[in-house]
């Protein structure tokens, strides 16, 4: 049945397909030979390659070019910047083991923070949010100043991948300066859709994704300021400021760079459309599920363009995920799945959601290829999805 | 009389048909037999323990993610939708908790036949109608006729070495209305289903049977109801109620079991003893000679017909009383909710809490839980 429908795809925040021009840019180096740490003529190649994708990726992102360093994506970022961090601040003062986090995290950055409390002595704080999931500097501020001399890191998101929210890094970045306490963030949903510039937001380390701005998988990189030193999680030939071992995949980073690029320079057009897709998206379903909730905050000055997350009332979210599939409409239920099985989202139980709640949700995430179709197909479906998934029940 | 089977091939009507996929062999080609029979099918893997191990431990095949992984690739060679659904909460209510209280009382439960009757074809059943699904599809070998007036019978598979409907036969005809087993017809060996399974490219094909029981991680069932329930000293006594020995937990023994006794010294006739009761409200278990464990009549309650309950009065039929376990003829009446047992000739080791499921000819007329049982020679 789905494969007869031309699907709908309103997953982009999972992944979003390649812009053409970084495919271009990824099969013109892959048969390219050169490993960039090469001293010869080959070698040279691939390394000037690598420099110059470097230099674009700083300046699509408002960093130098120094403070690029290229891993295998958001994953890794996140946790070479806040393991590496708390390694390397434990290193210099043994009293630094407190470490601040948001619960509204990627389980990028929340199973990391958790593995370093369970193995490596970390005392985990959990900031508060509202119910939005936004961490205000004010609640920053206060755990930090409880004792400012044992404070590993802090590590906040800049959008969250569920619900849209955005939080005020910069604000955030301030005060944790003021008390030298590096502070890093997640940019994997905000690089593309937000004014996203790593200077400007005075953050000690941010992580960055190529798949999910139109660039290719298995890259993206962790900016980097060069105070800091990051205990590597990768050791070996000693690449990327002995930070990130491993030999440099040329033809990713290159794609990724042109994406990065692109993804920039379209961000505002892209912005415009994706912004009215959304609206006609969310009224859609409200038109046809009038007590859905729109999850996230609801001023577009404070969420990510791109996103639209509901809870259905009386749902299972895997109800609703399995009834839309087979009409070919492709989305998520916005949290993780454990083997399989999709979990009450942790951003909703961060903001104070009741757990039934929590888990009849679906995330709708627009991306550069959507289309007005799309969401009317959406709109279409999902009042009759709804009442079916509804008479299912909870199980 | 014009019998159809359920088997997809002989269906007329394409259906939406939610296929339960294990991880194991039978339900993949379970699946991917339904859908060549031109059914629009999804796989479904249930995840039914709260925490699953990452990986299979011994012979055992549908709790982890690695099973979850293997039914997964099943259901993409196929081509066919697959999701997890988390039954975990209802799977340890209906099942696990109840296997526990089982033994706590002194019986001896079959959780398969009780997760077949509350979760494969209740708990999931009821949700895949809800979500518009017209049957559940499992990999059991049984047979579902489907009469020309609609009447539906539950028979058992045409190899009667595989047969499982003692497993099915909690099913009622609500239930076998919705319930399809394309390998419950097909005079096939389990190396011939291996065989498909590769030919059709899947790679479960050479994956071990499962056996045991699905919950219990390692096999030991002893240390996981001792996990449960503690130890609690007891008395094995004789018939006479004198005392031979002690245990540590009634629910550690079941009605004719020989080892693991530890008795000091050996019967006076020096003959093998046999558990003959477990008493859970005084804690002992009897032991006693063979002869002792020959079983005249039973009793048994809580009674599910495979469609019409029976006529009144005495009947014939045969009795099977454990999964893999022999055919014997009895007769059987369903008086005031009970259904009251006679064996043909007398039955060794039947426990309390085991399903009697009674067969006319090929076809399962339905279970019961045996509730009390009567020897057939008086104690001495």
């Amino acid at each position: 049945m789905a494969d007869t429908v031309h699907p709908a795809y309103l997953d982009h925040a999972a992944t979003t397909p390649m812009w053409p021009e970084a495919a271009r840019t990824m099969t013109e180096q892959l048969t390219v030979v050169g490993n960039a740490s090469s001293l010869h003529g080959a070698g040279r190649r691939a390394r000037r390659t690598v420099e110059e994708s470097r230099e674009s990726v700083a300046a699509s992102l408002g960093a130098r070019p120094s403070e690029v360093v290229f891993t295998a994506g958001g994953t890794e970022a996140d946790n070479l910047a806040v393991k590496g961090l708390y390694w390397a601040r434990r290193g210099e003062d043994a009293r630094r083991t407190r470490v601040l986090a948001s619960p509204a995290e990627h389980h990028a950055v929340l199973d990391a923070v958790e593995w370093l409390a369970e193995h490596e002595g970390a005392r985990l704080e959990w900031l508060p949010v509202d119910s939005y999931g936004r961490v205000r500097p004010q609640a920053l501020r206060e755990a930090i100043e409880r004792d400012p001399s044992d404070v590993a890191l802090a590590t906040v998101m800049w959008a969250n991948n569920e619900i849209g929210t955005v939080t005020d890094v910069r604000a955030l970045a301030e005060v944790a300066a003021e008390f030298e306490v590096p502070l890093h963030s997640d940019a994997v949903q905000a690089f593309g859709q937000l004014d996203v510039s790593f200077a400007a937001s005075g953050l000690a380390a941010m992580a960055v994704t190529g798949h999910k701005i139109g660039g290719p998988y298995g890259v993206g990189a962790l900016l980097l300021r060069r105070e800091y030193a990051p205990v590597p999680l990768l050791h070996g030939g000693g690449q990327e400021r002995q930070v990130r071992s491993g030999t440099l995949d040329t033809p990713a980073v290159a794609a990724f760079a042109t994406a990065a690029r692109l993804a920039v320079e379209r961000r505002e057009a892209f912005v415009d459309e994706v912004g009215a897709l959304r609206e006609a998206l969310v009224a859609g379903v409200r038109d046809a599920v009038p007590d859905a909730v729109l999850n996230g905050d609801p001023d577009p000055g404070g969420r990510l363009p791109a996103n639209a997350h509901f809870s259905f009332p009386g749902c299972e979210g895997d109800s609703l995920l399995l009834l839309l599939d087979a009409q070919g409409i492709e989305c998520s239920t916005g949290s993780a799945c454990t083997a399989g099985v999709a979990q009450p989202s942790h951003v909703l139980l961060a903001t104070g959601t009741d757990p039934e709640s929590a888990r009849g949700t679906l995330r709708f995430s627009l991306g550069h290829t959507s289309t007005k179709a799309d969401v009317e197909a959406l709109a279409e479906a999902i009042g009759p999805v709804v009442d079916r998934a509804r008479s299912a029940g909870l199980s | 009389m014009t019998i159809a089977s359920s088997r997809g091939t002989a269906s007329a009507r394409p259906l939406r048909v939610l296929a339960a996929m294990s991880g194991g062999v039978d339900s993949a080609v379970a699946a991917a037999r339904a859908a060549e029979a031109g059914h629009e099918v999804t796989g479904v893997h249930l995840a039914l323990s709260a925490n699953p191990k990452s990986f299979r431990t011994g012979a055992r095949g549908c709790c982890t993610v690695e099973d979850s992984h293997d039914a997964r690739r099943a259901a993409d060679v196929i081509g066919i939708p697959f999701y997890v659904w988390d039954l975990a909460e209802r799977f340890r209510e209906d099942v696990v908790e109840d296997f526990v209280a089982e033994y706590e009382a002194g019986r001896t439960p079959n959780p398969c036949l009780r997760c077949n009757e509350k979760i494969k074809f209740a708990a999931l059943l009821d949700k895949a109608l809800a979500l518009g699904f017209d049957a559940v599809c499992t990999g059991h070998y049984a047979t579902v006729v489907t009469h020309e007036d609609g009447r539906r019978e539950l028979h058992r598979a045409s190899d009667a070495a595989k047969d499982q409907s003692y497993v099915l036969g909690v099913l009622d005809e609500r239930q076998l209305a919705h319930a399809l087993f394309p390998l419950g017809d097909t005079l096939t060996t389990k190396d011939e289903i291996r065989a498909e399974a590769e030919r059709r490219g899947l790679a479960v094909a050479k994956k071990p049977d499962s056996h045991d029981i699905c919950f219990i991680a390692d096999g030991d069932t002893q240390g996981f109801l001792a996990s449960r329930l503690g130890t609690a000293e007891g008395d094995i006594v004789d018939e006479s109620g004198a005392k031979l020995g002690t245990h540590e937990g009634a629910y550690g023994f079941t009605i004719g079991q020989r080892k693991g006794l530890r008795l000091g010294h050996p019967a006076p006739d020096g003959k093998p003893r046999y558990v003959l009761d477990i008493s859970p409200v005084d804690n002992s278990v009897t032991v006693g000679p063979a002869a002792s464990l020959d079983i005249a009549e039973l009793t048994a309650v809580r009674p599910r017909w495979c469609g019409e309950p029976p006529a009144d009065g005495p009947r014939a039929y045969t009795a099977q009383l454990r999964a893999h376990g022999a055919e014997t003829p009895v007769e059987a009446e369903f008086v005031d909710g009970e259904l009251r047992v006679r064996f043909s000739s007398p039955e060794r080791g039947v426990a309390p809490g085991q399903a009697i499921v009674l067969y006319d000819g090929t076809r399962v007329v339905g279970s019961a839980t045996i509730e009390r049982t009567r020897r057939a020679v008086p104690t001495a």
